[in-house]
């Protein structure tokens, strides 16, 4: 199996990218990292830059002015890195898809890895996806082997 | 109370105040010639006391529409000045040299709605892109998607 | 000569601030000489989105506006379209609305200060201020169905009542936040490190305040006694007994503890509606079925201000106009004169304490101009930030008998 691919199943680096979002699948990200839910426990943590990241979770929707720019950012992560869609806003632009800032979901923009719906979804579901996410993953590369 | 505040708008601007609608002790509307309008707000602000709190820009079938909502919070009471405003051209003067809270709530009006406010320091775009086609103000009724023909569903 | 500048972007996303905006600080040297702000990453065009959906559909629009501050929106707006059709709500409707406020307005202000504990370097009060947020969080998934997001509000009154036994669960939880909040009450009273690193820094006279509006605890820290419940009472806050907090230096510190006794007021008021819930029950509804053709405004004083919402009726179920707008929106002009003549390292923290709701306003993303020359990161901010918080501990160390970590 890739290197890379298990090394970062042990222990998986976020970086946390807002779109348009309104705040809350943000804050409930960072909750999943207080005593309650406690990821580093997990071995996984928040990291400031998107080139250390092996997972991006986004939120909120694309828009006219900020498509181009996420765009921008999601490329400069190191490969091979999971895109997540957190929340109806990413997955789907919510109840904001008719907005003249032409709001669009994460997937037109860039290829999503996973989705995590809710509105917001609570810090339980974010973990619960990202374990299964890395578990699709690993399941995936042992068949490749 | 609420009396001697008309009054003293009457006494003050006269025929200046087109028309008063006192819809309930907290709220009160009152039509003004957009000429006078910066000396009213600025009246307001001034010497009312009053807080801005925000103006409400609306395209009607009547002209372009500013709502100036004054908090006169010691009374409890929410003061609107109304102006029609020209329905191809809005214009007025800025108020935002006299009531300083007042100049990003211009800037997105203008973007918006398109109305021009006069000698207002700083018209760039506040929430819109700066590529946004010019002469499209998605909040006027009339919008289509933007000037390249889409709503961006590219 | 001319002096060198810097450039320090902050922005558009940038780990320390949850929302993208755009902040260009322009920096002599260690002291900031000039703010931008760009505000536009986070715009989706709600108010005219409004336009397309009845009253009743409105309120689960404008609630996505803020997840913090969830249910100010809609329940400025609900007020709006009541005020359009002069109703007036039952009296159970208007203390189930108070307490949500109030519970909101407790959750927000722990969350802000996790956050500004975390930007400070105070990893700790970040993980405790969270950690006595989450039965806050708990309650509202008890009494409303979610943890954010309630949907409580709706023209006419609330979507939802509450029992009896559930209002004796939510006085316990609120009673067990009282301590806590003392003992963030006293950190901040007698901890010479925050102190040194939030008095006299980020100042907002009062006179800043007035010229540029603004609002909430922004404004209050300022000596602005404006405050919505009292200046234009709606729902029970006429029929509970509260004090609203000043205080006069409009510096940092001041915030805090603005923040932190509202706190206090805001359990006062929760217990209070718990109180008269129990025999307040003439209904949750006054059933409103049309809008007049008409026009209305509600106000509400939302964790960070005052939010307004305007609302124009012609008759049919859909609004003609629909105006909002956040407390944020007036606040965040007021960083150039708070952030301009300080040192960077207190940058972050400062455009952090008028709580920027970014979602209201879409952040600003702080870019400096100066020569083009030596960008530095968001994250190098915040690790000067953290970096002057060390410096200022091992100064203090021998006058304090606890490290905050």
């Amino acid at each position: 199996m890739n290197l890379k691919l298990k090394a970062l199943t042990k222990s998986l680096w976020v970086f946390h990218l807002a779109a348009s979002p309104c705040n809350n699948c943000d804050i409930e990200i960072l909750d999943a990292l207080t005593p309650r839910f406690d990821l580093e426990r997990f071995g996984i943590q928040l990291v400031g830059s998107v080139r250390h990241a092996d997972a991006i979770l986004v939120t909120g929707s694309m828009n006219r002015k900020s498509s181009e720019r996420l765009k921008r950012v999601i490329g400069q992560a190191a490969k091979p890195c999971f895109v997540i869609a957190v929340g109806n806003c990413s997955c789907s632009t919510e109840m904001f898809g008719k907005s003249y800032n032409e709001t669009k979901p994460l997937d037109s923009v860039v290829p999503v890895d996973a989705y995590i719906v809710g509105c917001p979804p609570k810090p339980e579901a974010m973990i619960q996806a990202v374990a299964a996410l890395v578990e699709a993953k690993l399941a995936a590369a042992r068949k490749q082997v | 109370m609420a009396d001697e505040v008309i009054q003293g708008f009457r006494e003050r601007f006269g025929g200046a105040i087109l028309e008063v609608h006192e819809k309930s002790p907290s709220r009160t509307f009152i039509a003004v010639d957009p000429k006078r309008l910066p000396d009213i707000a600025e009246y307001c602000y001034k010497e009312l006391g009053c807080r801005f709190s925000i103006a409400t820009g609306m395209h009607m079938t009547s002209g372009v529409e500013i709502l100036y909502h004054f908090a006169l919070d010691r009374a409890h009471r929410f003061l609107n000045l109304r102006v029609v405003l020209d329905l191809e051209k809005p214009s007025i003067e800025s108020i935002a040299a006299r009531v300083p809270a007042a100049e990003w709530v211009e800037r997105e009006m203008h973007e918006l709605l398109g109305i021009e406010f006069k000698h207002h320091p700083d018209m760039r775009h506040l929430l819109l892109a700066d590529d946004w086609p010019d002469g499209s103000y998605p909040l006027r009724r009339d919008w289509k998607a933007g000037g390249d023909g889409d709503n961006g569903k590219k | 000569m001319a002096r060198s500048k810097t450039i320090i972007p902050i922005g558009p996303y940038h780990p320390l601030q949850e929302e993208p905006e755009f902040f260009k600080l322009h920096v002599e040297g260690e002291r900031v000489v000039e703010l931008e702000i760009e505000l536009g990453y986070n715009h989706r065009g709600i108010e005219k989105l409004a336009e397309d959906l009845s009253y009743d559909q409105v309120p689960f629009l404008v609630e996505r506006i803020c997840g913090i501050c969830s249910s100010s929106h809609p329940f400025a707006g609900v007020m709006a379209t009541e005020d359009v059709a002069g109703v007036d709500i039952p009296e159970r409707a208007k203390y189930i609305r108070t307490f949500i406020g109030e519970l909101e307005r407790i959750h927000s202000h722990l969350l802000w200060l996790g956050l500004a504990g975390h930007f400070l370097g105070y990893n700790t009060v970040w993980m405790w201020a969270w950690k006595y947020r989450e039965p806050v969080l708990d309650l509202f998934e008890l009494l409303t169905g979610n943890r954010n997001h309630y949907g409580m509000m709706k023209p006419g009154g609330v979507r939802r009542d509450f029992a009896d036994e559930d209002l004796a669960q939510a006085v316990k939880v609120l009673d067990s936040l009282v301590k806590p909040t003392m003992m963030f009450r006293d950190v901040a009273l007698s901890d010479p490190v925050l102190q040194a690193r939030t008095k006299h820094v980020g100042v907002l006279s009062k006179q800043d305040c007035i010229e540029l509006g603004a609002l909430g605890p922004t404004a209050r820290a300022s000596g602005v006694a404006i405050d919505v419940r009292k200046d234009h009472p709606y729902a029970a806050y006429d029929r509970v007994d509260f004090d609203i907090v000043t205080t006069t230096n409009g510096d940092i510190f001041d915030k805090v503890v603005v923040r932190v006794l509202e706190i206090l007021e805001s359990i006062k008021i929760c217990k209070q509606c718990c109180q008269k819930l129990l025999t307040v029950k003439d209904g949750i509804d006054a059933n409103l079925t049309d809008i007049p053709p008409g026009e209305g405004i509600g106000t509400h004083e939302a964790p960070r201000g005052e939010v307004i919402h305007y609302a124009r009726s012609d008759g049919t179920n859909r609004p003609v106009r629909y105006k909002i707008r956040a407390p944020s929106f007036m606040n965040v002009p007021t960083n150039k004169r708070a952030v301009v003549g300080y040192t960077v390292s207190d940058a972050t923290i400062t455009l952090a304490a008028i709580d920027p709701c970014y979602c209201c306003t879409e952040r600003t993303v702080v870019f400096d101009v100066s020569t083009g020359k030596a960008l530095m990161t968001g994250k190098d901010l915040l690790a000067l930030s953290h970096e002057k918080t060390r410096n200022l501990r091992e100064k203090y160390s021998s006058r304090m008998d606890k490290i905050w970590i």
